[in-house]
This record gives C-alpha cells, structure tokens and sequence, in this order.
C-alpha cells in the first residue's frame, strides 16, 4: 500500500464521496465549533432556507468573541448587539439541542481552548468552526480548519465540500535554548515560509523539538497555521496526546477509549509518504521573536533591527513594508530592544492555556509592571486552575489586571481595546492593522517575553532580564 | 444566492497586498446583523473613514468616480487572514459582484462563491496591468462574462480566466449549496452508519 500521511489517512476515513466535476470530496465531519461572533449568520440561513440540525449532540456553542472579560454576566455588558450574540448562540443551541457552554458554564472559554481542554477534540477526527484559528485543534492530531461561512451547511448536512489540499511538512530539529517557547518556534516558521507560504496547504509539524513539545504548546504551534496562509496544521499524535485526553468530560471511556487507541497509534505519516513541500528548520537556533510590521511573517528575533524599504528590490514588498513601517510609528534601523510599549496583554486561543500563564508568572513574580497589562485565561477552567495555584495573586501583586476567559484584546470585540497609535506587547495570533482596535499597534510575543515587556516598558530579552534569576 | 452570468461595471483598483478581511470588515462590526442598514459602510471602514467619521481622501474608493465602483481589482493575498464570512457580506451590501487578484486567502475565496461573488484569479501581470489601466482611466467599464470565462476591459478582451466547473454552475444557476448536498442524504446516512460503527463508537 502506498505510504500515507496522517492528512491522507484522515481524509480517506471521512471521504463519503467525490464530486468529478468539481473535483472536491464530501467529507463526514465529527464535530462543529460555533462562537458567538459567527455562527448567527449559519442560523439565520438554516432557517431562511428551511433546513434543520442534523446531529446536535456533534455540535458545540462556545460564546467566546463577545465575551466580557469583566464579568461572567451577560446582563453586565452595556452593547446591545454583543448581549444579543451572546444571548442568540443560547437561544438557537437550546432550540436545536445543541452542546452549549454559556458565559456561567465552568467548560467556557475560547472555542480553540475548550476542544482541547474538554477531550472533544481527539485524534483523526475532523472537527470545523467558522473561525481561522480552528487550526488550533490540529496540535491533539485532528485534521481542523476554519470554514468562514460553511457552518450553516455543516449544521444541515454533518458534512463539508473540500478540495483536498496540497501537503507541506515543516521538520523541526534540535533542541531549543531555555525560554525559547512553541511561539517563538510558530513564529519562526511563519517568517521562514511567510504569510502566504502554506496557501492551499496542510501543514504536519514533525521532528524531534515537535514531539518534545507538551500537548499544550503543540496546539500553540498549530494555532498560527493559517497566518502562514495554511488552512490546517496537525502534528502527529502519540503518548503524549493520549495522556492529555484520558479522563476528560468528552473522551471516550472504558472498552471505548481502548478500541480508540489502537485507531489513533495508526494515524500517524508512514515511513516514506511524500509531501507537496519539505522545510526544515533548527531549532537551536531560534532566539525569542518579536513581530514589528503587519503580518506575522514580518517577525524577528528580539535582538534584531527593524528593515529598511530602500533595501528591498520587489516594488510591492516595499510599498508594503513603508506602509507597515509608517503605521506601526517605527523608523529602519532602530533596534527592537529600544521600543517603548503601552501595554500588554497575555491571553488567547494561542497563549492562554496554564501553562502559558505558568510561565509568565514565573517571570512576572515579585515584579510591577510598569505599563498597564491585561491577562485573560483560555477559559473558566483555566482561570479556576491557576487561581487554586496561586497564579492570580502573582499577577495582581504585580499590577496586572486578572480578567475573565475570552478573545479579549486579541481582536477587541468584546469592548477590550488597544488606543489608536498605542503599541501592546501581545501573546496573541495577529498583527494586522487595525486588529486589536482601530490604529494599535501589536508585537507578537511569547508569554514569557510579553512578561517581560510589562516589567521594563520595552521590548525585551527576557533572557537578560532573568539572568540573575534562580530558575533558569 | 444572486446568480452571476455577465456582469459590466465600474472597477476599483486596490494596489496593496495582503488586504486582510480585518481590513475588509474591522472585527467591531462583526457583531451587526446582515439587515443593519449602514452595512456599505463597513467596508474597508479604517481604510475609507477617519475617527470622526469623514472621508480619508487618499484612500481611492471615496473618489467619486470610484463610488459605484462593483469590481474590485485588487494584489497578491487577497482576503487572507480571518475566516469571517461577513467581509463577503460586506462587499456585497456595497454592491461588489467580483474581486480580481493574483490569489486569495482559501477561506475568503470560498465564502465569496457561495454568496454570489465572483472571485477571478489573473497572473499577477496581469493584474498589476490592469490597475494601471484603471488608474489611468477609471471610467471604462470591466466586463465578466462568466459563460466565457472572459474578462474585458473598454469592450475589449483584456484575459481569459478559470473557474473550477461546479462552482461555475453553481454561480450561474444562483444555487445554494445545501439544497445540493442534500440530493446525497442516503450516501451520507450510510457513510454515518459504517463510520459510527468502525471509526467511532461515541
């Protein structure tokens, strides 16, 4: 048989038929994601067209856009059209029968942190949401992308029209320098292969500094799949990925779970499968990143200097990069450790899991920040988790303010937002102009580093920051 | 779904790259219902409006002779980023029927052939060709004729385009693609049917 990747394998399992024409497979789809911010618009279309939910029970509505990062009461948030959305996800998911963990519910949070987190999402499954970052899932070893405006045909159909998607494998060896972390490593790859690198691509995360990796900073990894243009990232599942999901709410127990196994340890790429497109990178090398310009493509270790357009021959890159430069107030040339910040925020469906607020809070400890700094968990289990920890008062003591799970200020839509022409050391996914309110300005960063940036005001290593310090 | 068979009109050139649909549709608006009245408004609403309210005048679309425009004309990754959908709804509340560009983001691309617009893909010379064309003379009309799978400009064949056949069909007919998959529903009761059983048991 000929050897398969992991993507293949998936595929060939939910393939119900293909259409010749069109050339695009009818794929059987185990479970859908709808937030808040979206899935009004598959609704109102259900019903406009006079379709029904074919399997609720495989659906799940999480409210995570227009959450309010200061309350879990719906009643407490003062826009009228972000209640409704809120109110409208229950109303529809309780009409339908449909899972639905609202603002209250211990299992809420960002969508992409609560599949995970809850064991929904499980290797070889294909799970969708109407949302990019749905490629977040792909780091348990499930083939998940967004769909943008499919998920009213996903409501009625349990299926989805997929051309199959050309393959890419990014190999990461080498073993990372300490407080080199899963965004450093993403971040990485997305300005080896840029912002348009992996269009119309999967892509398998593989190597041995990938399997090193814990379950949770996997997903990290493949969260940032599609600003590299890829519309799913995965890496392979193994013990790891096993471990993380025995015992959640909605992993499959007992004989279950056993039969599962033996399904999920062949998963896994043959020897020998073949790839549309090969990268390798090392890891040894990877310093901290920063993103200083508009795509996540336009990042740099922290130790860098901004570029200058009038080294760059490609008339559109230049335009581009002017245009970046001139809207994020930065001048060719200047160093990135010499840029002053406004504030910052930690959170995420990229970095708000426990052990991303772990490690910031090691750093922050015994700290003040000294730029105002938001920090909101994944979701309310994380929060609980890190608040029985101790983690909360670490953050508080220092300054930060311990808000509720949600996007929050990766997207500013539930009210959280960055000043025009105001610059946030950020550990979320995007730094497009405008994305965490009009006119801010967003560096990508690591937990750690973003800790570090609210201690001195600027961009900064957070290795020298903590040199002196015991546990590294 | 609006069809779309020929379409001539007025085009807009849009000359940036890496137009994302935040760009497209700033995510604050995202909470508003297709019905809201001043949804023409959000489009590409940091781009056209200053913070209070008036008219960036260097931004091309709100140069009068650009403000039917129904064509966009835009560069390399277009519509990447967000997977929103409402970016689509919000360039077909403006009246936008097609957008023209070396490649698109995956998602965009597909949200726009299911909600009656017709993303084009032309050679990047091609495209950078045609903005100049525009820019220079903005008052000659595009023409799509999606039967032909031609594009003209001024009357006169500028390219020729592809376009995957289904989705071809489906643009012309105005079909929605769930009634469509729906002629299916035995094949996919089945396909369920053997897949709980072999592949899952939850």
């Amino acid at each position: 048989m000929t050897p398969r990747t992991i993507v293949d394998k998936i595929w060939d399992d939910h393939e119900i038929l293909v259409d010749p024409v069109s050339e695009e497979s009818l794929l059987y789809v185990d479970n859908l994601f709808l937030t808040d911010s979206s899935s009004f618009h598959a609704f109102d279309q259900l019903e406009k067209e006079g379709f029904t939910v074919r399997r609720p029970k495989q659906i799940f509505g999480v409210p995570d856009h227009f959450a309010s990062s200061m309350s879990r009461k719906v009643l407490d948030i003062t826009d009228p059209d972000r209640a409704a959305r809120i109110e409208d996800l229950e109303k529809y998911c309780k009409k339908w029968g449909i899972n639905h963990f609202g603002l209250e519910d211990p299992r809420m949070g960002i969508t992409h942190v609560v599949g995970p987190e809850q064991g929904i999402t499980q290797p070889g499954k294909i799970v969708l949401c109407g949302d990019s970052h749905t490629s977040t899932h792909g780091g348990l070893g499930a083939l998940a992308f967004g769909i943008g405006g499919q998920s009213g045909h996903v409501l009625a159909t349990q299926c989805l029209w997929q051309k199959k998607l050309k393959q890419m494998r990014v190999t990461v060896a080498g073993k990372r320098q300490p407080l080199i972390t899963a965004k450093d490593i993403v971040l990485s790859i997305v300005s080896t292969i840029g912002a348009g690198g992996a269009f119309g691509h999967t892509i398998e995360y593989a190597g041995e500094t990938i399997t090193s990796l814990s379950v949770e900073e996997r997903l990290t990894v493949c969260n940032m799949t599609i600003e590299a243009g890829g519309r799913a990232g995965i890496i392979a599942p193994d013990q790891a990925t096993f471990d993380y999901l025995n015992g959640r709410e909605f992993a499959p127990k007992g004989m279950t779970w056993n039969k599962v196994l033996e399904y999920w340890k062949n998963l896994p790429t043959d020897p020998g499968a073949v790839f549309d497109t090969e990268i390798v990178l090392d890891a040894e090398n990877i310093e901290p990143m920063v993103s200083w310009g508009n795509t996540a493509e336009e990042t740099l270790p922290i130790s860098g200097f901004i570029p200058d357009p009038a080294l760059v021959e490609d008339a559109d890159r230049r335009e581009s990069l002017k245009r970046a430069l001139d809207y994020m107030g930065l001048n060719p040339g200047m160093k990135m450790i010499d840029i002053e910040i406004d504030q910052v925020f930690i959170g995420s469906c990229t970095n708000g899991r426990l052990e991303d607020l772990r490690a910031a809070a090691q750093i922050v400890k015994g700290y003040k920040a000294a730029v105002p700094a938001l920090i909101t968990p994944g979701s309310n289990l994380v929060r609980a988790t890190a608040e029985a920890e101790g983690l909360d008062q670490i953050f508080k003591d220092a300054g930060f303010k311990w808000g509720e799970a949600g996007c929050s200020m990766c997207v500013g839509m539930n009210g959280d937002v960055v000043g025009a022409n105001k610059r946030c050391a950020s550990t979320s996914n995007r730094n497009f102009v405008g994305r965490q309110g009009a006119g801010s300005r967003t560096h990508l960063l690591s937990p750690v580093m973003a800790a570090a940036a609210a201690i001195t005001g600027r961009l900064t290593d957070v290795r020298e920051l903590t040199k002196n310090m015991e546990f590294i | 779904m609006k069809s779309f068979k020929l379409h001539e009109g007025l085009a807009f050139p849009l000359d940036a790259i890496n137009v994302d649909t935040d760009q497209i549709l700033p995510a604050r608006f995202l909470q508003k219902r297709r019905s809201d009245p001043n949804y023409a408004t959000y489009l590409f609403h940091d781009l056209r409006f200053d913070k209070d309210g008036s008219e960036k005048i260097d931004f091309l679309l709100n140069d009068p002779i650009y403000k039917n425009a129904t064509i966009i004309v835009g560069n390399s990754n277009f519509g990447g980023g967000s997977s929103r959908e409402a970016a689509v709804f919000a360039l077909e509340a403006f009246g936008i029927r097609s957008v023209i560009a070396p490649n698109f983001g995956d998602i965009f691309f597909n949200n726009c052939l299911k909600n009656g617009i017709l993303p084009v893909v032309l050679p990047k010379t091609k495209t950078d060709q045609l903005r100049t064309l525009l820019h220079n003379n903005p008052e000659n009309n595009l023409t799509i004729d999606l039967v032909k799978q031609t594009l003209s400009y001024a009357g006169d064949i500028f390219d020729h385009f592809n376009i995957n056949p289904t989705a071809k069909h489906n643009l012309m007919m105005g079909l929605g693609q769930i009634g469509l998959t729906m002629k299916h529903s035995k094949v996919i009761d089945d396909f369920e049917l053997e897949y709980r059983a072999n592949i899952r048991a939850k």
